[in-house]
């Protein structure tokens, strides 16, 4: 197909579809994104590990032909750094919802960060966790109607990316499912990074959190998406109060710091 | 001229009809048909930006149905 990467028929596990994700679910865009990101990078199936977490995205490596692993909730990130540090001649991508990234694996993303090693964490953020019926996670924007939220969520937004940042990641950057080229090229960017690369991605939940907040179906969803995500440097010069009607969209970080894994060995080889 | 390879086949078993195809093809080639199901109406108009493929979350959209 012109324009797009010989492999990626290779890459999906045609066998297993249609996938469970309902109709207009933004999960299915986003690990089509990571497949032709691989593709253009030219890592073949058997060099890239897509780990995943539990929830309606812990589903994805059903769907897709490289190696795969599927962690207890919210630890995928601590798998993936025993499989980097195992395996580093694989590509890793930690493929991990709202919940399992900012909830459950808050701590793990921190430290993976912190510790720089070299796996990109994907996070598909849909404000809400699917799988048990639409509960708000830390990632829920304020005021979101959610079933564990009837009355708007209490509770202020954590901001994922800043998080990551600071930890020390190599690469941080965010969009969403709308912004479909600038996420393939933030997620071929981040595969390429050495170190920990993040990529949030806002993603349409149609079934719960776009139904409970009135904002529609996908199509619906993806038009708020377009409104709502202002690039970063126009979301910065907002007010607080007009920040919090808005995302933002962009790249936060992009750096060199020594990845884990090389500063180790080095040091390992001083030694000897 | 660029080779015309779009737009592409559209896989009935696969397709949720969630409508994104429909809704942000720039030139609106596809329409709702039948079962709601989007069908390719104005193939002329396709300008090739494959936005439609990038966008459909269960790998519905293909070049050719022998793909699989
Ligand atoms: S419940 Fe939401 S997140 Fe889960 S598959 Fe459906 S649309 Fe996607
Ligand atoms: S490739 Fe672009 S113009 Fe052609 S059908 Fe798809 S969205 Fe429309
Ligand atoms: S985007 Fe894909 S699943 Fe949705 S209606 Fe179009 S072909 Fe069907």
């Amino acid at each position: 197909m012109q324009g797009i990467p010989d492999s990626y028929s290779d890459y999906i596990a045609w066998e297993q579809l249609p996938h469970l994700w309902c109709a207009g679910c933004g999960h299915g865009i986003i690990l089509k994104g990571i497949i032709l990101a691989l593709g253009e990078l030219d890592i073949p199936p058997h060099k890239a590990l897509l780990a995943t977490g539990i929830g309606c995205s812990g589903r994805a490596g059903d769907y897709i032909a490289c190696h795969r692993f599927q962690g207890t909730h919210g630890r995928t990130l601590a798998f993936a750094t025993g499989i980097a540090a195992a395996q580093p001649d694989l590509t890793i991508i930690a493929f991990m919802g709202d919940g399992d990234a900012g909830a459950i694996g808050g701590n793990h993303l921190i430290h993976a960060a912190r510790r720089n090693i070299n796996i990109t964490a994907v996070i598909s953020n849909n404000f809400n966790y699917g799988m048990t019926g639409g509960q708000f996670s830390p990632l829920t924007p304020e005021n979101s109607i959610t079933s564990t939220s009837r009355s708007g969520k209490s509770e202020s937004i954590m901001d994922i990316c800043s998080i990551a940042a600071e930890a020390g990641a190599n690469y941080v950057a965010k969009t969403t499912v709308y912004h479909v080229r600038e996420l393939h090229k933030f997620l071929k960017e981040a595969i390429s990074t050495k170190g920990f690369s993040l990529v949030e991605v806002i993603s349409p939940c149609p079934t719960y959190y776009g139904r409970y907040n009135k904002i529609g179906n996908s199509p619906e969803m993806l038009n708020w998406l377009k409104e709502t995500a202002l690039p970063l440097e126009k979301f910065q010069s907002l007010s607080h109060e007009e920040k919090q009607k808005f995302f933002w969209r962009g790249k936060l970080v992009q750096r060199s710091r020594e990845d884990f894994l090389n500063k180790y060995k080095k040091q390992q080889s001083a030694m000897k | 001229m660029e080779n015309k390879q779009y737009p592409f086949y559209i896989d009935p078993k696969l397709c949720k009809k969630c409508g994104l195809c429909i809704a942000f093809c720039p030139t609106k080639v596809y329409i709702t048909g039948e079962d709601d199901l989007p069908k390719i109406e104005h193939p002329e108009k396709c300008i090739s930006c494959k936005m439609c493929f990038y966008r459909c979350p269960d790998f519905a959209i293909r070049l050719k149905p022998e793909v699989a």
